[in-house]
């Protein structure tokens, strides 16, 4: 029991839950025929409620779970892999349908017209009644939450955003404020607003499929579960004080210490690769960090233009493509960052903390 | 005498249980309201989608691929129903609330101390969670059919911002209870308008702006301060948030879904295979 108890605390390590899932929904994605079942749902949601079910006998795991507020993050963490597994077998059904030359689920509907009332708005007033009554339900079995009165003298540990924005938080361990907290929330806005625009494969338009839009469809939900919704998961039952790390079974404990061992790539160059001091001059300091940027931003879109991204390149036209690449290479940043940080514990490509700019 | 009698007789025939229901759609009163009655013919069915300022979000006929509910989840209508449910529970919050630092806290303690079986702020603070994740799953569905190509470009980036107004509603929604909760939370978020890149204090390329010696971006006069209109989560914070919670954000909310649901009529319907 404590074994296992071990090996789960162990396993929801960031590096370690972050690299799994990746892994995870990349080979669900090369094989989504075999992932995407009925049977693969037994198996995994059942694990899910079981993994649940027995881990509330612990008391920290109660602790953390069933406080008021984030029981709707626990509905989020079924809620959100049922619709991703839900949507990909229609796309799976969809897929073996266009294979076989068989029309698409809904395509057989498509010309067909029905009058709104009743087809529509009935539904619709079933679903609100429903909600209506779970609201209520789940209204009067648990309160809303009120802590002590604000005191700005009294700060908590640990100060969380709202649980929406922990997975910006959660960057703040890899990325300074100006990029976790200002740039790449931006940059996110934007890019979800682009999609369409970049996005000029004509397929798969109004219909659930993956082979027409492998591409488009595996970088979103990289970017959504991975990069968005494990990192909320995570910033809200797996960080406690100080954003240390706190598995599910542990104790969050307000003294645990964690080696700050980050060192800058500029160090990393001059003191341990040149055996130099570093230089006062914080432009030549960092001058490799500025080369390692520029390069990832201007070298690698024409490298990837030349080799895999060729017929992207010739579809979309420069600006499109450029666009993309931009955007693509700056959410990659966040794992490319994260596995620095894992690996060589790096803390800043570029440090000029006397101007705030740290990357 | 017989007269009124009889006329007594066929009044009330017509309230016995059997006839009370024509009796009421027949009436003048009933017209008025409902101009078509019971909707038993396709006809009817038709205009009453054309006659009433709610049904006519939608068209009278749809196809029938988009409405099936494997195919939209109904989660961008269980995102406007949300919307509803908290514009008509926050009305009521808005009655015991005062957003002042004297009263913010003990009107939110008094709504659960002093209302008997009271559940709106409840039903308002779930219902707040709900719709944050209900906003994300309707992303998603959209994404996953594709729904954002051509013809819908635009109407998916109407979508994307609703979505950032959602967390926006939902962040100064935070502060209001005004406990340790919400200031901490508000202030670690809005902590993150100190470093925008030459607009806070803290933020990379604001010490270039200068006049002579004068910095021109301090934590008295950058994005932060904006935000809170103070330099720490305060009175004019707590002022501010509330006007953006309940006026502010959702006046914009309601504009753009307006351009929203018009625009998914526009655009060809829901979407599905050409």
């Amino acid at each position: 029991m404590e074994l296992i108890r071990h090996a789960i605390n162990f396993l929801s390590d960031p590096k370690i839950l972050i690299t799994i899932a990746s892994l995870l929904l990349l080979a669900s994605l090369k094989y989504p025929g075999k992932f995407y079942t009925n049977r693969t749902a037994f198996i995994v949601f059942g694990g899910m409620f079981l993994f649940l079910g027995l881990s509330v006998i612990d008391r920290n795991f109660r602790l953390i779970v069933t406080k008021p507020d984030n029981v709707p993050i626990v509905g989020m963490l079924f809620l959100v892999p049922f619709f991703t597994w839900f949507s990909l077998r229609e796309a799976v059904r969809n897929d073996e349908r266009a294979a076989r030359g068989e029309p698409l689920i809904e395509q057989g509907e498509t010309a067909e017209k029905v009058l709104s009332w009743p087809s529509l708005v009935y539904p619709e007033l079933i679903c609100m009644v429903l909600l209506t009554v779970l609201l209520i339900g789940w209204s009067i079995a648990l309160k809303a939450p009120i802590e002590e009165p604000a005191n700005p003298t009294a700060s908590p540990n640990p100060a969380k955003a709202p649980w929406y924005f922990l997975g910006l938080q959660e960057m703040l361990v890899y990325f300074d404020p100006w990029l976790a907290g200002v740039v790449f929330p931006g940059l996110i806005i934007v890019g979800l607003g682009a999609i369409p625009y970049i996005d000029t494969n004509p397929q798969g338009n109004g219909y659930y499929t993956f082979r027409e839009r492998k591409f488009a469809i595996g970088t979103f939900l990289f970017g959504f579960l991975i990069l968005w919704i494990l990192l909320v998961i995570l910033g809200t039952f797996l960080r406690g004080p100080n954003w240390n790390f706190f598995g599910p079974y542990e104790y969050w404990d307000l003294h645990k210490l964690e080696a700050l061992v980050n060192v800058n790539l500029s160090e990393y160059i001059w003191v341990k690769g040149l055996h130099m001091g570093l230089p006062t001059n914080p432009l030549i300091r960092e001058g490799f960090g500025f080369l390692i940027i520029l390069a990832y931003y201007l070298i690698l879109p024409g490298i990837f233009a030349r080799k895999w991204f060729r017929e992207f390149y010739n579809n979309m036209g420069p600006i499109r493509y450029h666009v993309m690449m931009f955007l693509m290479l700056t959410m990659a940043a966040l794992p490319a960052k994260m596995l620095l940080r894992w690996l060589f514990n790096l803390k800043y490509i570029v440090g000029i903390p006397e101007y705030f700019f740290n990357i | 005498m017989s007269n009124f009698v009889d006329r007594l007789k066929t009044a009330l025939q017509a309230l016995s249980p059997d006839n009370i229901g024509t009796y009421i759609q027949e009436s003048q009163i009933y017209r008025s309201i409902f101009r078509v009655g019971v909707p038993d013919s396709d006809r009817k069915r038709m205009l009453v989608m054309l006659g009433s300022v709610f049904l006519h979000l939608h068209p009278v006929k749809v196809r029938k691929s988009g409405i099936r509910m494997r195919y939209t989840w109904c989660m961008g209508g269980i995102t406007f129903f949300l919307f509803l449910v908290l514009t008509f529970t926050g009305l009521l919050l808005m009655f015991y609330y005062r957003p002042t630092l004297k009263y913010a806290y003990v009107d939110i303690v008094d709504l659960r101390e002093q209302v008997p079986l009271g559940i709106m702020r409840e039903i308002h603070r779930w219902g707040a969670h709900a719709m944050v994740i209900a906003v994300w799953l309707h992303m998603f569905r959209v994404f996953m059919t594709g729904s954002y190509k051509p013809p819908r470009e635009f109407n998916w980036n109407v979508g994307v911002i609703l979505l950032v107004l959602t967390l926006l509603l939902s962040f100064t929604g935070y502060l209001l209870p005004w406990d340790q909760l919400a200031i901490w939370a508000i202030t670690v978020g809005s902590n993150m308008a100190r470093a925008t890149p030459f607009a806070g204090s803290e933020g990379p390329g604001a010490a270039l702006l200068k006049l002579g010696d004068v910095s021109l971006v301090t934590s008295s006069s950058d994005a932060r301060f904006g935000l809170l209109g103070g330099r720490f989560v305060g009175e004019s914070a707590l002022l501010r948030f509330y006007v953006l919670h309940c006026v502010g954000l959702p006046l914009v909310a309601g504009f753009l879904m307006a351009i929203h649901f018009w625009r998914i009529r526009r655009d060809g319907g829901i979407s599905g295979p050409l």
